[in-house]
């Protein structure tokens, strides 16, 4: 019993309650189907699998962002800046950019990333150096990001022909899909970087109290400055994900509002948005979650006008589940009961 | 002195946080109006809590409040002050970005045709201020102004709201001598127009200045409650804390005997600041408490702002063992060897949020850098040590630093400075705030360092506390250094003159 008392107090608790609620619900209302799970072609097939495949390019923004979040800051570029990401590397690879690279996907592949580290350095320049408010300093690039997008690409759409490009999003190792293990290698890569470091620590210590911080000898404008930069990378490889995915870039509506669905995965793992704690496998529930909801509001056939009211909705009642003043409410309301 | 009709009573009262962590035990507290009632104890013994209780800030578990002879029960601070109870607390709660008038009538607006009339609010405000002889432009924000006008403008605030019980938790912590007794004079006009006023502090010479009757706390239960006139200084320490201060007291003397002169570790030769210190020259030695002495704002925290690389140097030299330094960050001050606990440790010092063992090590990590990690075994270690020797109470080192009562925190943070191994340590207001028996702990701590061999600046408001621990005394007046004394020369009286400005002491420089 204790030891149960000890896992609620866990950040990914309720986040991974709330999770096999959903799937759970998924299960039921699809009689099952819903995991149901094939091998066609040495291919893992199904909705899970489908879920994971699609909530990649969330997942690794979730993970960039919970290093923003926690510093305090935001980062709302990060739609844009993969749709710059798409169009560099597409651009690239059908050769219309650098034709000396000769369409080589590999080169395609590191200046899109590049070009996110460079996105991402921006943001943290203007955030840490000029001081300018995160949401403000964000929005020049959400704003901009997709007019460069278009600048790179001529303002037309640039389709790519190149199997080794799909490969990204379409691609299989061991009969699961390969965005699965850009995650996973992201996550490790994090944990690592976050956790056998002092750079978690600093993070977290920047988001509480960035005074404290810098008297402590923390370089707080280099911290941010750094997940910045990572944000944006990260952004840049989810980028390419969903630029594999539509086999070229669309600089409209690649990543087109994904920012927002991004913060709501941190901020459904627990993570504060006033900066501070913070745990990324935490996040990568969250987007879980998120990509689930949208799976189940297609899978109960909602009519597509509505899907965001029922998504908002859910919502809602996921973030109520994630206020501690909500859930001691409810405790007390059940212990009230038990007395009388 | 009219004791007046009572306005509150509080019996058997009884807060538990947990079965084991019992706040308050059975405490009775009387306040009549017309009396300021001091409410002492060490930090921990139940003082705030008792006041939260009476304010509806916590619900008490047991005992009865009766309010002019009504029982109640109030759920939030909000409905206490509705019915005249406010509070002041030691860090001022007001809208920094807001005006001072909008500050002072935020909640309760005066309006016209359903419109916030804010001639009308201006006005009335300028005018309760001109009471406090408080000469500020009511429409400039609040964080224009220092601490102290915050403050005063928060009491103004709290005494137009409430016009029977005004509470001041810790409210001259950050206020000069002159602005306290503008304070105490306002307390004394507010009594006599019959409010009552509970009055919580560390300095008890203001309780005998100002209170009529006094409350002890002690462990969370209740000591007694005395006429001030009638209780003497030394039987108050003892109600408060017990024997022990005594015996520290007596320590300390002998440890302020003094020391031969050290070997030079920094060397400021006319440091100056931007708009803030000019032409100062230091030295500070190894082994050795050097005091930094003069009012708020005459340049002693400057001083240590500069040499710790938090503002820059405008002009002049500083050198560290001999090498000429320039530091362009903190990092670069701590990799030297020095170690700085700023005067505000809630803003400046605590990371809130963290464990008190991550904010033991965080410094040392800094010092370290971000690849060299501490591991969680190591910081374990450093952490449980500082705790056993700096005596921090705390449940474990994994409790939030923010849980923590003040003057455990600030020795969290001076346990974070002493784990780099610093050859300087500087010191700024390091026990304001903070109940006798810690803050001599702190000091006997300060000058055992010093004994040891390290360099310590000490900074402090508080001469008595400056006479204790240091050995030599810079004495600063308008961003300039006007004397440096040490030895027998040191004595209370001549600290206050050089602080005061006697033309006859400059000369003698």
């Amino acid at each position: 019993m204790k030891k149960l008392y000890k896992l609620t107090k866990l950040q990914a608790f309720w986040p991974v309650m709330i999770l096999l609620f959903i799937l759970l619900f998924n299960g039921i209302i699809t009689g099952g189907s819903f995991f149901e799970m094939k091998i066609v072609d040495n291919h893992l097939y199904g909705r899970i699998i489908d879920i994971i495949r699609n909530g990649s390019k969330l997942m690794l923004l979730a993970i960039g962002l919970t290093l923003v979040l926690a510093t305090g800051g935001t980062d709302i570029s990060v739609g844009s800046v993969m749709a710059i990401s798409g169009a560099v590397a597409c651009s690239i690879v059908a050769g219309s950019l650098l034709p000396t690279a000769g369409g080589n996907v590999a080169i395609a592949i590191t200046i899109a990333i590049l070009a996110g580290v460079v996105c991402g350095a921006w943001n943290g320049f203007l955030v840490s150096k000029i001081k300018i408010q995160p949401i403000v300093a964000t929005m020049i690039l959400m704003v901009a990001g997709r007019g460069i997008a278009q600048l790179i690409t001529k303002g037309k759409i640039v389709t790519v022909n190149s199997d080794a490009y799909y490969f990204i999003n379409g691609g299989y190792i061991f009969g699961l899909p390969f965005p699965i293990y850009i995650v996973i290698f992201t996550l490790i890569l994090a944990l690592l970087v976050t956790k056998k470091t002092a750079f978690g620590l600093f993070v977290e210590a920047s988001g509480c109290n960035p005074n404290s911080s810098r008297f402590a000898g923390i370089h707080v404008g280099a911290i941010k400055l750094l997940v910045y930069t990572c944000s944006g990378a990260l952004a840049a490889v989810a980028g390419l994900i969903e630029s594999a995915g539509i086999k070229g870039a669309d600089c409209n509506n690649a990543g087109l509002m994904i920012e927002m669905d991004a913060i709501l995965a941190v901020a459904i793992g627990g993570t504060s948005l006033n900066g501070g704690r913070f745990s990324i496998p935490s996040s990568i529930v969250g987007a879980i979650i998120i990509q689930s909801i949208t799976t189940t509001v297609y899978a109960i056939g909602v009519p597509p006008e509505i899907t965001q009211v029922i998504k908002a909705v859910l919502v809602i009642f996921i973030c109520l589940f994630q206020s501690a003043e909500f859930k001691s409410a409810i405790m007390k309301k059940i212990q009230i009961r038990k007395v009388a | 002195m009219d004791t007046g009709k009572t306005l509150i009573e509080m019996h058997h009262i009884i807060k538990k946080y947990s079965e084991a962590v019992i706040a308050l035990n059975d405490v009775q507290f009387k306040l009549n109006s017309g009396e300021i009632h001091a409410l002492l104890g060490e930090n921990g013994a139940g003082k705030s809590t008792l006041i939260k209780v009476l304010t509806g800030v916590e619900k008490r578990d047991e005992g009865t409040i009766l309010y002019e002879g009504k029982g109640i029960h109030f759920q939030n601070p909000q409905e206490a002050q509705r019915k005249g109870i406010s509070t002041v607390y030691q860090e001022v709660n007001l809208c920094p970005n807001l005006s001072v008038a909008e500050n002072i009538y935020i909640g309760r607006e005066p309006k016209k045709g359903g419109r916030i009339d804010w001639k009308t609010i201006n006005n009335n405000a300028r005018v309760l201020l001109d009471r406090f002889d408080l000469d500020v432009n009511v429409t400039r924000k609040l964080d224009t102004y220092s601490v102290a006008v915050q403050q005063m403008v928060a009491i103004a605030r709290a005494s137009d709201i409430s016009a029977k019980v005004l509470i001041l938790d810790e409210p001259t912590s950050s206020l000069s001598r002159v602005e306290v007794e503008k304070l105490f004079e306002i307390m004394r006009r507010l009594r006599d127009a019959g409010m009552g006023i509970i009055f919580v502090t560390h300095f008890l010479d203001q309780v005998y200045e100002v209170t009529d009757t006094i409350t002890v706390l002690r462990n969370g239960e209740y000591v007694g409650t005395y006429e001030t006139g009638k209780l003497s200084k030394v039987e108050l320490v003892g109600k408060m804390i017990g024997k022990e201060y005594a015996e520290l007291n007596n320590k300390l003397e002998e440890n302020s005997e003094e020391t031969a002169e050290g070997e030079l570790f920094a060397d400021l030769n006319k440091i100056s600041g931007f708009g803030t210190i000019q032409d100062i020259d230091l030295q500070v030695r190894y082994g050795e408490v050097l005091g930094l002495s003069g009012l708020l704002g005459s340049g002693r925290s400057e001083t240590a702002r500069l040499i710790f690389g938090i503002d820059k140097i405008e002009k002049g030299s500083f050198e560290i063992k001999g090498k000429k330094v320039k530091f362009k960050s903190t990092l670069e001050a701590i990799r030297k060897g020095i170690a700085f606990c700023p005067e505000n440790r809630k803003t400046d010092g605590i990371v809130g949020d963290l464990t008190v063992r991550e904010n033991i090590t965080l410094a040392l990590q800094a010092k370290r850098g971000m690849t060299k990690t501490i591991s969680k075994q190591e910081a374990q270690r450093i952490a449980d040590d500082y705790i056993n020797k700096l005596d921090i109470k705390t449940p474990s080192s994994d409790q939030l630093v923010k849980n923590l009562s003040g003057g455990n925190q600030q020795k969290v943070i001076l346990a974070r400075w002493l784990a780099t191994k610093p050859e300087l340590l500087m010191l700024d207001e390091p026990t304001r705030g903070i109940d006798i028996g810690t803050k001599a702990e702190i000091q006997k701590i300060v000058i055992e360092l010093a004994k040891q061999g390290m360099a310590v600046i000490f900074i402090s408001s508080e001469i008595d506390e400056m006479l204790r621990c240091c050995g030599r005394i810079a004495i600063y007046r308008d961003f300039k250094k006007i004397a440096e004394i040490k030895g027998n020369a040191i004595s209370e009286e001549t600290i206050m003159r050089y602080i005061a400005g006697g033309d006859l002491y400059e000369k003698t420089i």
